[in-house]
Formats: structure tokens, sequence, C-alpha cells
């Protein structure tokens, strides 16, 4: 029997921290992920956790914490947001270089500047080639779930990557919804210990961690990161295969929402995905087929499943909560199309730049896209595929 | 642990590049980072037993017997010139590297 409960996102992130019982916890606060090591951290005053907490002076020595933990052999987790996750830029590729398994909570928020603390995805889409795994959440179970799977498919062996589990900043990490808890035990059997099979604390094995990489090495071994993180799809599905034999929940890479018979789709990721469900169920009242694909593995990225689910369709939007500033358009636009591209399928796209800082997105911004994908149909024409999304402009004469 | 080599397919590599044995610094020679070298003048040495405790690379070997330094070990000098500027009888040059 699971637990109901009601909690936010962030409330649903740090309890699932308290039932994995890590041995390491380092953070350090920053808005909107400040309460995930605020609660976690009660729970380490109320004796409900055997962790230790590392009270670290920066988003830097907080994963730098982690790494030391993971490489003495610990299993070690984090908390950030934005310019903390902008701190933590040189050790967040030396966590997966060095293959450590560390689990991050990242609260997605616009990075500065100017100065902005609200949801967008630009902190997840500039470490998107850092070599963590990145699962996307819509909602706070989702985050919950997220997060209760990843150290088993962090810690595989054919994996040992680290993985990032994002949710929406505010939206939904200071959101209170409805929740199906596991029991701790059931947590406790269903994640594990860890057991690495080489680690610093191993006093018959003596070893060098991080050693100098040069011209002769350091190939293979970021050869060796993309190896694990092509392996780490499957292990994600097997993992996910698991966790929905205990509690009926299910999931895949991403979630097909009426995408079957459908003729017009959006792609997006994280909590809006919500609304545009609420959308896609009136538009299909109004007999208009639309579908939404969305992304939860968007590292490893699933480059021929996405590509083949999108096929059948007559025009799709890809949504991009963070602009890439490249002239050319989004991250996931880009991930979306090129899989497309090399799978032979060609489909009308667009993308789309939306929510940035924060912005709303609501329910009729969605439909407005569902009729700009609509238009694409009938006329068979896209003037500029990299379009915004609720982005104020003067009227056009 | 197999012997990791320049020819070591990327299947043969460890994870993240760990070593998983200790004492193998002596594996990776450092000599050729070195721009000068240091020359040993026997002749003008005392034997004071100045020089090779500040070697950072431990490249001056001292007998275990006679206690006495020999020469320079050249696989290991990065010529730093550390041991040059202790030396209180001129006994240590530094020369620039490829020179005569």
């Amino acid at each position: 029997m699971s637990i109901r409960e009601r909690l936010s996102g962030n409330e649903a992130a740090a309890t699932a921290m308290k039932q994995i019982n890590p041995d390491v916890v380092a953070a350090f606060p920053i808005t909107p992920s400040t309460e995930i090591p605020q609660y976690f951290s009660t729970f380490v005053d109320n004796g409900l956790v055997d962790t230790e907490f590392v009270a670290v002076e920066s988003e830097h020595s907080a994963m730098s914490a982690c790494i030391g933990a993971e490489a003495a052999g610990a299993r070690a987790m984090t908390a950030t947001s934005a310019n903390g996750l902008s701190l933590m830029w040189e050790m967040i590729y030396i966590a997966s270089s060095l293959r450590l398994p560390i689990v991050m909570s990242l609260v997605n928020r616009a990075v500065s500047g100017p100065l902005n603390i609200h949801n967008d995805h630009s902190d997840a889409m500039g470490a998107r080639d850092a070599g963590w795994i990145m699962l996307f959440s819509e909602n706070n179970q989702e985050a919950y779930d997220n997060t209760l799977m990843a150290h088993r498919i962090a810690e595989n062996k054919n994996v040992r990557l680290p993985l990032m589990v994002c949710q929406d900043g505010f939206i939904t990490s200071h959101s209170i919804e409805n929740i199906e808890l596991l029991e701790d035990d059931k947590v406790k059997e269903f994640v594990g210990t860890y057991k690495p099979e080489h680690y610093l604390l191993n006093k018959d094995e003596p070893i060098a961690v991080g050693p100098l990489d040069l011209q002769s090495y350091l190939f293979e071994h970021k050869a060796m990161q993309a190896e694990a993180m092509r392996n780490a799809k499957q292990v994600i599905l097997d993992v996910a295969k698991d966790f929905e034999k205990m509690t009926g929940r299910k999931y895949g890479l991403f979630e097909e929402y009426k995408l079957d018979d459908a003729e017009i789709a959006i792609v997006c990721m994280n909590s809006t995905a919500g609304t545009t469900k609420f959308v896609v169920d009136k538009l299909r009242a109004q007999g208009i087929k639309a579908g939404l694909l969305k992304v939860r593995v968007f590292r490893p990225f699933p480059v021929d499943e996405i590509a083949n689910a999108l096929s059948h369709l007559k025009a799709i939007a890809v949504l991009d909560k963070a602009d890439s500033l490249n002239a050319a358009g989004g991250a996931l636009f880009e991930d979306v199309t090129s899989a497309m591209y090399v799978n032979n399928i060609h489909v009308p796209a667009v993308n789309y730049v939306y929510g940035i800082g924060g912005r709303d997105t609501k329910a009729d911004d969605i439909e407005s896209v569902y009729n700009d994908l609509s238009e694409i149909v009938k006329t068979e024409k896209i003037d500029n595929p990299y379009r915004y999304l609720g982005l104020r402009k003067e009227a056009q004469k | 642990m197999t012997d990791i080599n320049t020819n070591t397919p990327m299947e043969k590599l460890t994870p993240g590049g760990d070593i998983y044995t200790a004492g193998n610094a002596k594996d990776f020679k450092t000599g050729d980072w070195r721009s000068a070298y240091p020359v040993f003048l026997s002749d003008k040495c005392k034997q004071c037993g100045l020089c090779f405790p500040v070697c950072p690379e431990d490249a001056i070997p001292v007998g275990k017997e006679d206690l006495k330094r020999k020469d320079f070990n050249y696989d290991y000098c990065k010529g730093c010139g550390v041991c040059a500027k202790v030396c209180p009888f001129g006994a240590i040059e530094m020369r620039e590297e490829g020179a005569q």
C-alpha cells in the first residue's frame, strides 16, 4: 500500500532523498532549490537519516565534496539551481569524467543575467554536454519517482555516470500536489546499497583517481563516457520496468500523449507538458487530432525512438524553455530535428522559444501553437521555423 | 590491472582513467619536460648533502652504502635548478637543454 500525501516538488525531492538515505549530502542554498537541503538538514537533525550533511561555502564546494565522497566509495547527493549550477561548472565535468554516479536535484531556473530567479531551462541546457544523465519531471510525482530510480541507473556498472533530476522551479518545486509515496523499506530495497568495485577508502587496493590524462588517453576515456551514455538508455528502461512492477507507474524514455493517431504534435519537457495535455484534450473534443511527446530522458537523447514516434505526423512544434542564442534554434529543437534527419524522416517542424525567465505559458498560448501547426499543414509553408511564444512585440502593421 | 600503455585499446582502459595500483609514478618519465639541465661537477662537490633533499623529483640518487650523491637521473629531472641554487661550491651548473 502506497502512502497518499500532498507535497511540493521540493518536498517530494527531499522526501525521496530521505528514503534513499545517502552517505553524504553536500549542498548550498539557492532559489528555488533551497528547500531541498533545508528539509534534508532537518531530517539529519531529527535523526531520520544517517547522512553526513556538509554545509559547504559554495556550489563549487558542494560538487567537490560530492566528488570526494563518491570517489571514497560513498553515495552522495546534492541539489541546486541556475547560477548554483554555473558555479559548479568545473566540477560537473570532473564528476562525469571520473565516472562518479552522483545524483543531483536540479530545480530549473533562468541563469542570470539580468537577475531572475524564475523558471526556464537555461541552467539544464547549458549543462547538456557535460556528460550527465538528465531526467525531466512534469510534476512532483515524477520528480519523486525519477529520484528513486536515479541511483539504480547512475550506479549501474555499464553506466557509472552522474545523473540530474530536473523539475521546474516554483511551478512544480513550490506547488503542492497530491503524491503517492512508497514505504521506506520498499525504497530501501529498490535502491539497494552502493557497492563500488574500486574506491579510495579500500585499504586493500590503493588507487589513484583523476590522474593526468594527456594526448594518448583522454580521447579514449571520453569515448568511454560516450559509450556509457549510450548504455544508459537500456538501463533506464530496465529500471523503469522494475519500478513499474512495484508501483504500477510506467516510465519510458518519453511519454506519448494521444500521439498514436495525432496529425499535429508538440514536443516539450517538464511542467509545460501538463498544460499541453489539457489543451490536447480540449482540441480532441473539437475533433482536432493533436498530440504530445513529452521528453523524460534528455540525456542520453533517444534519437531513433523520438524520430520514429514523430514520423507519422503532419507537423510538429518543439518548445524550448531556453534560447540557445545561436541564431538557429533551441537545444531540444536541434536534437529533435537532427534525430529525424539522420533517420531519414521528414516532418515539417517549427521551434518556439517560450517561458523565458518564468514568463507564464497558459493554455491559450499552447493552443495558438496547435493553430499554427494546423495552418502549416494546410498551407505547407513555414516562413520562419525559429519563433517565440508569448514575446511582447510592437503590433505588426 | 593489465599494463596500460599508449597502444592499449579503449576497451582495456579503466573508467575515468583510474589507476588501481600504487607506486607507479616512476613509470611516467618527466625528464623530457626540461628546458635546462644540471651538470654535476664532481671535482668541485664536497658531498655536503644540501642538494638532494631539495630535489622535488628525487632525481639525485644517493648511495645506500657510501651515502654520497651520484650523477643526476635525467629520466625524471625537470631542470628546475633548485639544486644548483643551493649548492655552496658551484658544483652544479645549469645549461640550456640541447646546448653542448
